[in-house]
């Protein structure tokens, strides 16, 4: 029996796209994660949508979840896409600053602090 | 069996410079601060409570790591290693140094590939000189003897292959196919870097020891993460390829054949595995750089930790000695 798709509970601010995830990410559902990305990253382009993920109901995410978010961003960059994160949980935001994750990603505080990041472009 | 790591920097062999010394100095006389030592051997022991960075240094021979599975007694012993980095070079004056010339030897060594860092010890590898040892080099890449005698003569070195005084043997090893060489289950497994690497599975005695360097992994395939959760499943020790930041291994230094200190750990909490040894360091990166991503990966490790024990995590440096 196949698994239900990941829920993002995308919502829309402004010119931003806010997925959501919960939880877990690891080995065994980033290729879930990843494909629940996937038809959201079409719309991430200049002059389009910019992408943000909430990380504040996310648990924990592995290596794989993070190699999820970084072919996100190699993906929409060339089309002038912009990816970040924000309002990571305690844990995560250790794990984001141990792999260096922070160094080569927009990581940010809040939500409202990342939107208005991505909207001043 | 007890692990002895030569060598565990990564891509070229470095030392401390005198600056490097200084700064030591420095900051092992401001720890002192206001102590008096009666005699060299009060000083030693102050210096061995110092942190490692101050007291210390993590060494910077490439990689070569030995497999003792009994202490030598004097007589011929088989001697096993991983790698021939420059590492090679003290392990081999350590053997002379204990036997002498006259004793011959027998040297198994398992080469995870044939980058010059992993073979530029053996041109001055002192046991290679003297006529009685067999040193037999295992392998899985085809071009094994090529490699080695194409860096032993003209123009890069002074001394061709053929007058070397050890017997030299090449054997070359298939991947996933077990084999038993000097008492010493041996599983080879192909890794992703430039011109192939392997990493090595030993088992001997309930014990297990797992090489795992200049290896790469993409993380884009579960099949492929599984594979090698089962290549480290249980064991006691895991030597892993840790020289870049997570970020820097998917990034700006992807597809350039190494990993990172997350990865070590997840897989080894994936695969049960008891011990992790960062090793093949980054060569820009000095003693307290290394100290900082030792702290840091017992960190990750433990707040990644679920339902299960402590996987105990530690920089790998020249001189270590790890019992299994």
């Amino acid at each position: 029996m196949s698994q239900p798709p990941m829920d993002l509970s995308p919502r829309r601010i402004g010119d931003v796209i806010v997925l959501g995830p919960v939880g877990r990410i690891d080995h065994l559902n980033a290729d879930d994660f990843r494909a629940a990305v996937e038809p959201h990253l079409a719309h991430c382009e200049a002059g389009g949508a910019s992408l943000l993920f909430d990380l504040s109901a996310l648990e924990y995410i592995s290596s794989s979840g993070l190699r999820v978010l970084m072919v996100a961003a190699k993906q929409s960059k060339p089309r002038g896409g912009r990816i970040a994160v924000a309002a990571p949980h305690p844990v995560v935001a250790e794990v984001l600053e141990i792999s260096r994750f922070n160094l080569v990603f927009p990581v940010h505080a809040t939500v409202a602090d990342a939107v208005q990041a991505l909207a001043a472009g | 069996m007890l692990i002895r790591f030569w060598g565990t920097r990564g891509s070229l062999p470095i030392a401390l410079t005198a600056r490097q010394v200084e700064a030591k100095i420095a900051q092992a006389l401001l720890a002192a601060s206001g102590r008096h030592f009666d005699d060299i051997a009060a000083a030693a022991k102050f210096a061995a409570e110092l942190p490692f960075p101050i007291a210390g240094t993590f060494g910077g021979h490439s990689s070569c790591v030995e497999i003792e599975l009994t202490e030598p007694d004097g007589g011929s012993h088989d001697y096993i290693l991983c790698d021939l980095g420059s590492g090679a070079r003290p392990f081999g004056g350590s053997v002379l140094a204990r036997q002498g010339a006259a004793t011959p030897n027998v040297f198994h060594v398992f080469m995870s590939h044939l980058h010059w860092d992993h073979i530029m010890g053996f041109p001055l590898f002192a046991p290679a000189y003297i006529p009685g040892n067999l040193i037999r080099i295992y392998g899985c890449h085809r071009t094994l003897e090529e490699a080695f005698r194409a860096q032993h003569g003209a123009p890069s070195f002074p001394v061709d292959f053929s007058q070397l005084g050890a017997r030299i043997e090449f054997v070359t090893l298939e991947p996933d196919v077990e084999v038993t060489i000097a008492g010493l289950k041996v599983l080879p497994k192909e890794q992703i870097h430039a011109g192939g690497s392997y990493g090595f599975r030993f088992e001997h005695d309930g014990k297990t020891f797992v090489y795992s360097t200049d290896s790469e992994h993409k993380l884009d395939d579960p099949d492929v993460t599984d594979g090698f959760i089962d290549f480290f499943r249980d064991a006691d020790l895991v030597a892993f390829d840790a020289m870049y930041s997570f970020a820097e291994a998917i990034s700006v230094k992807e597809d350039w054949g190494h990993s990172s200190n997350v990865v070590g750990v997840e897989l080894c909490q994936l695969a049960n595995a008891r011990r992790l040894a960062l090793f093949h360091h980054e060569p820009i990166h000095d003693d307290a750089r290394i100290a900082t991503i030792e702290a840091e990966t017992r960190r990750f490790e433990e707040i990644t930790r679920v339902d299960a024990p402590r996987l105990d995590v530690f920089a790998a440096y020249d001189g270590l000695e790890v019992r299994l």
